[in-house]
């Protein structure tokens, strides 16, 4: 030890040996002379922290929060510099869970993408690929069946529910209420058993294809949908009267993390943090796909500004998608029968994909079908397999109204059978660069209410 | 692009720029053996619509043109979307009546992304930004587009501060510099990342998949049409 102490420049001397002091002199010029003199403290003996720390009499200290920290709702990294308990300054740092999904998928065709979309934003993931094979149709100018569109309303607005309360949960659970959190991953389970009967995944479904859905209903899908309605309408209340009036909770989400009409405006902002703010902006009402201007329902906003609206938006919302997944109940009972797919061959793949009682994908009949009865369907499987369809060149920027906010898909097409450009516009990614706008001056505590207000799924920001 | 309000009368599209020629059955991959090796195909991009352009198209792109001088009357309403392009010293200009001009009012910037197209001397970066006016429920598309040499652009955060992190991931991703960005580092990959990843000279990587007496290929190396 006094070996390396010889060799430590003597201003440290008396400092403890994990705490990283900035040997960078004070700066006139410098705007804020406190960011000068920093310790970057990481784990260890906080009091010898602290002690040095009086010694010095700089009071700021930056803490690095994350990206493994369980409150950050994934890999998110913030910066945080404190006076005491207050943020100075934060700085969101992302990209720890960046995957290269927009690349990889410049190297597969057109229909494997649903596959590589639906791992972005994992928490909603049937947002993904329904965005994503809306602007392939766009280019492709193909129509899907109309019970292709009601599954697809229906798999988005159960997304939805499912996201949100993701997010209520979690939300919930950061500020000390547990049981918001039990009780949303139990519904949650609820809604991610069905997709499992339905598609076989309960999360990661690439169920949506271009052209339409992979599988229609199973045998007891509708049965089964009826028991999710009825459990959603028996259990959602229980949040309401947990949070809605709770004391505490009001006191941790109320007038915490404000962002105004003017501050959303300028930051961008959309979905419950926009409508927060008292702008009923719903793309599901302004530029509607999917049939979604055949459905009744309201679009919430909330005038507080804050997180306790956002809360409010999103819990009032999932009232609202059960409202629409009970219209798409009484549509799939009149579309029985009717393609869930494309018929076109060129898009559609032959034969009705089934899944068989053994739960195997590939029924026999279908592939009886398929191999034994029709040349031609051998034909277009085997290229669709193998080569994929062709998408006419151009681009296009499709739009939905996600969980989260606006989640857009810009697709650049060469006329291959491989994207020849995709990017995501990610809620979660647009949303989280007004993190300082809604923390700085504010608590450390709030911090945590202020993301979890915004909903960030870290699948989604990186890519 | 589309304005769901308006009946989509979408103007005539003028001739394609043919920029590359697809050669052969297959685009990349093994030989060609299926004895098309003959065929050609080109691949079209860029058509530039002619006017009337329809919908509500025409009323905004004359309202940019009255108000930006020197920005040409180039426009593209492929897909029923309204596509302008706009030279990179008009782009300020250009986002700024965007935002200001009561009859435009694009409020918001929802999504800057770029398009690396190695094939086009002098314009190889194609830096697209969609504008949102909630106003008059439109989305406008600007592509703006710049050479490999000199990959330098006007930031447009001073006018959509909310462009910012879009901006640091084209950066990242495509090494385009946006000059007046108030910190323009990488943002999705580590901060000594050497390369741009979404170039499309840039590798993909990945190793072959070994199985009992096969080999596949890694995707950027497998066969494609």
């Amino acid at each position: 030890m006094v070996d390396d102490k010889d060799t430590r420049d003597d201003r440290v001397d008396d400092a403890p040996t994990h705490a990283v002091v900035d040997d960078e002199p004070r700066d006139a010029t410098d705007a804020n002379p406190r960011r000068a003199m920093e310790y970057l403290v990481q784990g260890g003996d906080f009091d010898e922290v602290v002690a040095a720390q009086r010694q010095r009499g700089d009071e700021t200290v930056v803490i690095n929060m994350g990206p493994q920290h369980p409150s950050t709702h994934g890999v998110l990294r913030l910066e945080v510099e404190l006076d005491g308990e207050t943020v100075t300054s934060i700085r969101p740092g992302i990209g720890f869970l960046h995957t290269g999904i927009e690349k990889s998928m410049e190297y597969r065709t057109w229909a494997q993408g649903s596959a590589y979309v639906t791992r972005m934003d994992y928490v909603a993931p049937i947002f993904n690929e329904v965005v994503y094979c809306l602007a392939v149709e766009k280019m492709l100018g193909i129509e899907v069946p109309e019970r292709a569109d009601v599954l697809r309303v229906l798999v988005m607005e159960l997304g939805r529910i499912s996201s949100h309360l993701v997010a209520i949960g979690t939300g919930g659970m950061e500020i000390g209420a547990l049981t918001v959190m039990t009780v949303g991953f139990r519904e949650r389970e609820m809604i991610l058993d069905f997709f499992e009967a339905l598609c076989g995944t309960r999360m990661n479904h690439a169920y949506v294809r271009p052209g339409g859905v992979s599988i229609d209903l199973p045998e007891n899908g509708l049965a089964r949908l009826r028991t999710v309605i009825e459990w959603l309408h028996k259990h959602l209340p229980e949040y309401a009267g947990f949070c809605n009036e709770n004391p505490i909770f009001k006191a941790r989400m109320s007038n915490v993390a404000t962002m105004d009409l003017a501050q959303a405006m300028s930051m961008g902002a959309s979905g419950p943090v926009l409508r927060a703010t008292g702008y009923p902006w719903d793309l599901r009402k302004k530029q509607p796909y999917c049939g979604y201007e055949g459905y009744d329902f309201d679009v919430i906003t909330w005038d507080t500004c804050d997180a306790y609206g956002r809360f409010r938006v999103r819990l009032s919302e999932m009232w609202e998608s059960l409202k629409i997944i009970e219209q798409c109940y009484q549509k799939l009972e009149q579309t029985a029968g009717q393609p869930h797919m494309c018929t076109d061959p060129k898009f559609g793949m032959p034969g009705d994909l089934t899944v068989g009682p053994d739960g195997q994908g590939n029924s026999f009949a279908h592939v009886k079908n398929v191999m034994g009865q029709s040349m031609e369907g051998l034909i277009h499987h085997f290229k669709l397999v193998s080569e994929g369809f062709r998408v006419p060149r151009g681009q296009v920027y499709q739009t939905i109204e996600s969980s989260k906010g606006e989640l857009g898909c810009h697709l650049v097409s060469d006329g291959g059978t491989r994207p020849y450009r995709v990017h995501f516009r990610d809620p979660g990614f647009h949303h989280l660069q007004s993190v300082p706008t809604m923390c700085e001056g504010g608590m450390l505590s709030d911090v945590i209410v202020a993301i979890a207000g915004l909903d960030p799924v870290l699948g989604g920001v990186d890519r | 692009m589309t304005d769901t309000t308006s009946s989509g009368v979408v103007a005539p599209q003028s001739a394609p720029v043919v920029r590359t020629v697809r050669k052969g059955m297959w685009g990349t991959g093994p030989g060609d053996v299926s004895g098309f090796g003959g065929i050609s195909r080109p691949v079209e991009r860029h058509l530039r619509a002619s006017r009337p352009y329809g919908a509500w198209y025409d009323e905004v792109v004359d309202r940019f043109l009255s108000l930006v001088p020197g920005l040409p009357d180039q426009v593209n309403t492929e897909y029923q979307e309204l596509t302008l392009y706009v030279p990179k010293d008009r782009l300020l200009d250009v986002v700024r009546v965007a935002r200001d001009d009561a009859r435009l009012r694009f409020e918001t910037c929802t999504s800057v992304s770029g398009v690396h197209y190695p094939d086009e001397p002098g314009t190889e970066f194609h830096i697209v930004y969609t504008l949102l006016s909630m106003t008059h429920n439109r989305r406008v598309r600007l592509e703006v587009t710049v050479p490999d040499e000199d990959p330098v652009l006007d930031s447009v955060t001073s006018v959509y501060p909310h462009v910012n992190w879009h901006e640091r991931e084209t950066w990242d991703m495509f090494g385009v510099i946006f000059t007046g960005h108030p910190g323009l580092t990488r943002i999705l990959m580590p901060d000594d990342w050497d390369g741009h990843p979404q170039r499309k000279d840039y590798p993909l990587g990945g190793i072959p998949v070994e199985f009992k007496g096969a080999v596949v290929p890694p995707p950027d190396e497998r066969r494609s049409y």
